[in-house]
């Protein structure tokens, strides 16, 4: 029954590489994505990290600033 | 008028949504493959063959929507000046352009076993790889052009010239004699599609929305922080 399943009345050779083509192209989407968003977030933890103490109370004043460090340990340090 | 397209306001609420999008993403897909690979029927006629079609008619129909919406901000970035509008658009072409590749790819898988061929200069075949040129021009130019203003022109003009290609893209298999079939699901009439061939296809579609909408929050708060790190640069 698996092996039938499998094979699709002699169709599975072209259904499971349409589905697997999908899953892969989801796949590399998703971590290139993900990658570029870890790295521009990184990058903006770096910089905040290094602001003097004015500059950081200036930056701590804007919502998306303190969104973006949550969670991160930068925030111990304001 | 357009206070909710602020950018501190939206991050505060795509940001949150990543994980929701991502949970109901997962749900869907996996609920979506069971039943289009296990549970539903094959074809009379087409056979098991047919179970492509939950993977190629969501990829279609979601690039397409895609690009039309990125369209559609383009013409209210014109009338409105609204920069919020542009960097949406941005954000949702690359998953655009994945799908259009996705359903241009299976389309060719699905052609090989139902018309014997890989590939035809179809009408429907034809415009959906123009197109992906259109996906590609509009995120090369994102990448080429560095003036803000000129980009911003460049983007919207190649995604309102494309709009036009969009209604073709529809009509195509009405319009001129092609391989594609016409469409099985229409809105406003009667569907030709069996009803056990609905719930995967409804599933696999929301499944795709969802991944398009979790890549689109994942680009646009990567382009937000890249602004708020232009910012930290001035203080």
């Amino acid at each position: 029954m698996i092996i039938d399943k499998l094979l699709m009345s002699g169709y599975g050779i072209f259904v499971w590489s349409a589905f697997a083509f999908t899953m892969i192209n989801f796949i590399f989407l998703y971590f290139v994505t993900k990658f570029k968003f870890e790295k521009e977030k990184n990058k903006f933890v770096l910089k905040y990290g290094s602001l003097n103490p004015e500059q950081s109370k200036a930056a701590r004043g804007q919502a998306t600033n303190r969104e973006i460090i949550s969670g991160t340990t930068v925030k111990s340090k304001i | 008028m357009f206070k909710i397209f602020g950018v501190n306001k939206m991050f505060s609420i795509t940001y949150r949504f990543q994980k929701y999008v991502f949970f109901l993403f997962v749900v869907f897909l996996s609920v979506g493959l069971v039943e289009a690979l296990l549970l539903s029927p094959p074809d009379y006629l087409q056979s098991d063959s047919v179970r492509i079609m939950y993977v190629h008619v969501p990829s279609a129909w979601v690039s397409l929507g895609i690009f039309s919406t990125i369209a559609f901000l383009s013409i209210g970035n014109f009338i409105f000046k609204n920069k919020n509008f542009s960097l949406i658009a941005k954000s949702l072409a690359p998953s655009g352009l994945v799908f259009n590749i996705i359903a241009l790819v299976t389309g060719a898988i699905w052609g090989k076993p139902t018309w014997g061929t890989f590939w035809a200069w179809d009408a429907r075949i034809t415009s959906m790889l123009i197109l992906a040129l259109f996906y590609g021009m509009y995120i090369l130019s994102w990448k080429i052009f560095e003036d803000k203003l000129q980009v911003t022109k460049i983007t919207s003009i190649i995604a309102i010239i494309g709009l036009v290609n969009v209604p073709i893209i529809k009509f195509s298999v009405e319009w001129w004699t092609t391989l594609h079939q016409p469409s099985s699901v229409k809105i406003l009439s009667d569907s030709t599609i069996h009803s056990s061939m609905i719930l995967p296809l409804f599933l696999m579609t929301a499944a795709f929305v969802l991944f398009s909408l979790l890549i689109f929050l994942m680009k646009y708060n990567t382009e937000l922080i890249k602004i708020k790190n232009k910012g930290l640069e001035r203080l």
